[in-house]
């Protein structure tokens, strides 16, 4: 039984491989019909923005008022700022993003392809000689890959900005201080490019997993239910296992 | 036993076709030769198998054993691109129509042209209005697949099967679950293609009224064989037992009617008689 499992999730590795690397080969022909790729970032990239605006401002502003209550018995509230931007730049940022991009994004991804799966629709592209991973998946995979790192840079610059209304204009941390020990403790090469690189490596493991659990999903209703379920959940353990792991490679 | 004809050339030849999905043997040594102009028609009970043989005739699937040739070339050993090359020469109506759903009927229709050639839009657009009109939608081009009936949607989709003009044309079930009108319609516009554009034709149905009004061979297929093949009028005076049974839709003969089980007393009064009751 435990054997069975075993070969059944290496066969499944072995699969997603293929599929990735035949959905790489796919990057000549985005680059050449750019305008499915700029329908996908729309779809994709733009409709998750509501979701990440609105969750990086509350993230931020929460952050900051415990990060107050927190300080102020060590009279330490002046590092407010760097408290905000170390924790959004270096850890949430980065992997929010990820998770409500998977939830948001990679189920919706999953749901349209194990859709056009179950109307036919992929074989009968097939059939009229055009290669559904080239014409459908990769213009979508490549939009994920782009889209999460910009979305990741916007949770984390507004997420820093209401942090600062909440610190600063309302619990009264002194905004000078505010800004400027963050600018002396965040790195850029250290901070915001170590977490633009995991919002990178997020993005083609969400968008993947999203991509490969709706084109494998069964061709009926529960089987497309089951695979959406299966791609934020397998998003969000990969995600997080990523971003141990990366933690310890980057800032130790 | 084979789909035979002295007189015309075959367009596809299967020999010995073996396939199996997981346990269940689907073919085991299947041959069949499709003429050439004409139209074929493939039936059999549930489950046959008839819709896999379409899709090994379209390079979707492999055998395990056994040769499938159209034109000539072996479908199963042809690399993508050369497979791809044979898919531009044939069409496939689907059962469900199968359109592309975020595209408009006259979108759909252009997307294999799109696709594979780059021609100036006026003419991009003659071709399709043309198609259109052969099936009777010219007026509905601006639609969304959402927006048609069932019997719409087939119409649409074999237009964008034939939009670049192949020579072999296949059709899943085209009959199925369409009103009468519709039906007639669909039934016409099979006929003419195959009789003006001299397309080689595959039809797959269970509908035998339609189909034998249509077809100039059928080929009945049962438990993995071919089980009779000849021209309709043969098949309805045909002596054996399963065409009879077939053609005339009788619930029970050579297949029958109830799928195995034990003895009926057994299983109503098997339970009372393991109390130490008697059968009186």
């Amino acid at each position: 039984m435990i054997g069975a499992f075993a070969i059944n999730t290496v066969a499944s590795f072995g699969r997603a491989s293929i599929f990735l690397f035949q959905i790489i080969l796919g990057f000549k022909d985005v680059i050449l019909r750019s305008s499915l790729l700029i329908k996908e970032l729309y779809s994709v990239g733009v409709l998750s923005l509501l979701i990440i605006v609105f969750s990086a401002t509350f993230v931020g502003m929460v952050l900051s008022l415990l990060g107050y209550v927190t300080l102020v018995d060590f009279g330490a509230e002046s590092s407010l700022g760097v408290l905000v931007a170390l924790s959004l730049i270096r850890e949430l940022g980065p992997v929010l993003s990820a998770l409500l991009f998977s939830g948001r994004a990679g189920s919706a991804l999953t749901a349209e392809i194990g859709l056009m799966k179950a109307t036919e629709q992929l074989a009968s592209m097939e059939m009229m000689a055009v290669d559904p991973i080239r014409r459908i998946i990769s213009p979508r995979f490549f939009a994920g890959l782009i889209s999460l790192p910009l979305l990741t840079l916007l949770f984390m610059g507004i997420g820093i900005y209401s942090g600062y209304m909440v610190g600063s204009v309302w619990l009264g941390v002194d905004e000078g201080s505010f800004w400027s020990q963050m600018q002396s403790k965040v790195d850029f090469r250290g901070d915001v490019v170590n977490g633009l690189i995991k919002s990178v490596v997020f993005g083609f493991v969400v968008t993947w997993i999203a991509l490969y659990q709706g084109y494998n999903a069964y061709p009926t209703s529960e089987g497309v239910s089951r695979a959406t379920t299966n791609s934020v959940v397998y998003s969000a353990l990969a995600v997080l296992g990523l971003d141990f792991l990366l933690t310890a490679l980057m800032f130790m | 036993m084979g789909c035979d004809n002295i007189l015309s050339d075959t367009f596809i030849k299967i020999r010995d076709l073996h396939f199996s999905r997981g346990d269940r043997e689907i073919f085991s040594g299947v041959s069949l030769d499709i003429p050439t102009g004409k139209i074929t028609a493939i039936m059999g009970p549930s489950g046959t198998g008839k819709t896999t043989l379409l899709r090994m005739l379209g390079g979707q699937l492999q055998p395990s054993q056994g040769t499938v040739e159209v034109e000539g070339l072996d479908i199963a050993s042809l690399n993508r691109k050369d497979l791809y090359k044979a898919r531009r020469r044939m069409g496939m109506l689907f059962q469900s129509g199968a359109l592309l759903t975020d595209l408009s009927v006259f979108e759909n229709i252009a997307f294999p042209i799109r696709e594979h050639y780059n021609f100036r839009e006026s003419m991009v657009r003659d071709l399709v209005l043309l198609k259109l009109e052969l099936v009777g939608l010219r007026g509905a081009h601006a639609l969304m697949p959402a927006e048609l009936s069932g019997g719409m949607q087939r119409r649409v989709s074999l237009a964008r099967a034939i939009i670049l003009d192949p020579v072999l044309m296949m059709y899943d079930e085209p009959f199925t679950g369409l009103d009468p009108v519709t039906l007639g319609t669909i039934v016409t516009l099979i006929k003419e293609l195959n009789q003006s554009l001299g397309i080689t034709s595959v039809l797959v149905s269970h509908d035998i009224h339609e189909t034998f009004s249509i077809a100039d061979y059928v080929c009945i297929l049962s438990e993995g064989k071919v089980m009779a093949a000849g021209a309709p009028q043969e098949l309805m005076e045909s002596k054996s037992e399963f065409v009879q049974q077939f053609v005339q839709g009788k619930p029970d003969g050579p297949m029958p009617f109830h799928f195995p089980a034990g003895s009926l007393s057994n299983d109503l009064l098997g339970s009372k008689l393991e109390k130490g009751q008697h059968l009186s």
